[in-house]
């Protein structure tokens, strides 16, 4: 077994210019420019992709799904962002 | 909160189609069958490899070439995806690997069958891929997020590893009398192998009670294999060949295919590491993961250097 893993970096693909970067997956990779070039052979084999972003997982910061209630709960009671909460008649269209 | 509460609120989201993602709580054991279960598939796709490996050198033409180089890399990226899958979980690459390197580890026994002539990259494509594809697709519906979605990936791209082995199976069956025999052996060999992968039948079988309460999995092993058998028998006709076995045939009553029993001694004696090549194999894995340990070691050792230097730079 060799003596040091190598680290792990989380893999970003943008489909095709114009939408966001999305998770793909991870993969080792001894550096960030390894970690590219492996990503490139095994996300995107078949055009996947047109952009690759790699970052190491450890620099990754998560919200932790255990208060997942009490982080998200700010937003609950307010109905009033969304359009349908206004009260407009019938004849008014496209609004 | 207790375990107790834990777990039936695990249970609840389970049922209600919710998925679990890898920092959500779970029981042990849904975390240790999932190891198993991911890593095991993990380690098939990788010593999946080697028997079709064996022929790319050696394909008839550089269209067959090029086909079957591109299906034994998509195995190596399927590899890659499950074990992603499992490190979620918690265990780290390197002991999966050892794990396997070691014996510890289980892999789908299909792969412990030599591959002696090219016809049988038409079976395995046909026939292996198929019966993989039958238990795939339903585990992209897996109630484990990282597991579901390794699994989608892997699906889009099994289609065509399939239909590469179907055409082989074709030309062969429609070429000269000998290519034609060819193909029917290949076949004869296959066949059985091939239904034993989807493991022993319901009554036999250890973890399905568990694993489809967990939605780890969705049908029974008699289930796929009836699925397989009703999907792969038409498909046998096209090509002109003859499935090796006098108990197949349609039950109207039924509404599927009849078939004979499976030889479960030859599954057990190849499951416990005495089939035609599971030393083979093994020696192959093994030596590939220590003649890689230098080439490891200096990727990293370049590595840091580079990242030192870049540390120099800046200050
Ligand atoms: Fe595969
Ligand atoms: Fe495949």
């Amino acid at each position: 077994m060799s003596a040091e893993e190598w680290p792990l970096f989380e893999v970003f693909i943008r489909s095709k210019s114009g939408l966001h970067h999305k998770h793909a997956g991870s993969l080792h990779a001894a550096d960030a420019t390894m970690a590219l070039e492996n990503a490139r052979d095994v996300y995107t084999r078949r055009q996947e992709g047109v952009s690759i972003w790699v970052v190491e997982s450890r620099h990754i910061s998560a919200s932790d799904p255990a208060d997942s209630d009490a982080f998200f709960e700010p937003a609950k009671d307010k109905i009033y962002r969304h359009p349908t909460f206004y009260d407009l008649p019938d004849e008014l269209k496209h609004m | 909160m207790k375990t107790t509460h834990l777990e039936d609120n695990f249970q609840q989201k389970i049922d209600a189609e919710e998925r679990i993602e890898p920092k959500d709580w779970m029981p042990e054991t849904y975390r240790k069958t999932l190891i198993r279960q991911i890593s095991q598939h993990a380690h098939s796709e990788i010593v999946g490899m080697l028997p079709e490996g064996n022929w790319i050198t050696r394909a008839p033409t550089l269209r067959r070439k090029a086909a079957l180089l591109a299906k034994v890399q998509d195995e190596a990226g399927h590899g890659l995806y499950l074990y992603s899958a499992a490190e979620t979980l918690g265990v780290s690459r390197d002991t999966l690997l050892d794990e396997l390197h070691t014996g510890k580890a289980k892999y789908s026994s299909i792969f412990n069958y030599p591959t002696i002539s090219w016809a049988d990259m038409g079976a395995i494509g046909w026939l292996v891929d198929g019966a993989a594809i039958m238990n795939q697709v339903p585990l992209c519906r897996a109630s484990y997020g990282p597991y579901a979605r390794a699994m989608v990936r892997i699906c889009k791209e099994e289609s065509f590893h399939q239909r590469q082995g179907f055409e082989i199976m074709l030309t062969l069956s429609k070429g000269t009398p000998v290519q034609k025999a060819m193909a029917q052996d290949a076949l004869n060999r296959w066949w059985w192998p091939s239904l034993m992968m989807f493991g022993p039948n319901d009554a036999e079988s250890q973890h399905t009670e568990q694993s489809v309460r967990w939605k780890i999995k969705r049908f029974t092993n008699d289930e796929l294999r009836q699925k397989f058998v009703d999907a792969t028998v038409p498909q046998a006709e096209i090509l002109g060949i003859r499935i090796p076995d006098p108990d197949l045939k349609w039950n109207e009553e039924r509404g599927h295919y009849d078939f004979g029993a499976i030889n479960w001694d030859e599954f057990w004696q190849v499951v416990k590491g005495n089939g035609p090549c599971n030393q083979e194999r093994m020696e192959a894995r093994v030596k590939a993961h220590e003649e890689g340990e230098w080439v490891r070691e200096a990727a990293m050792a370049y590595a840091s250097k580079q990242s030192q230097k870049l540390k120099e730079q800046v200050a």
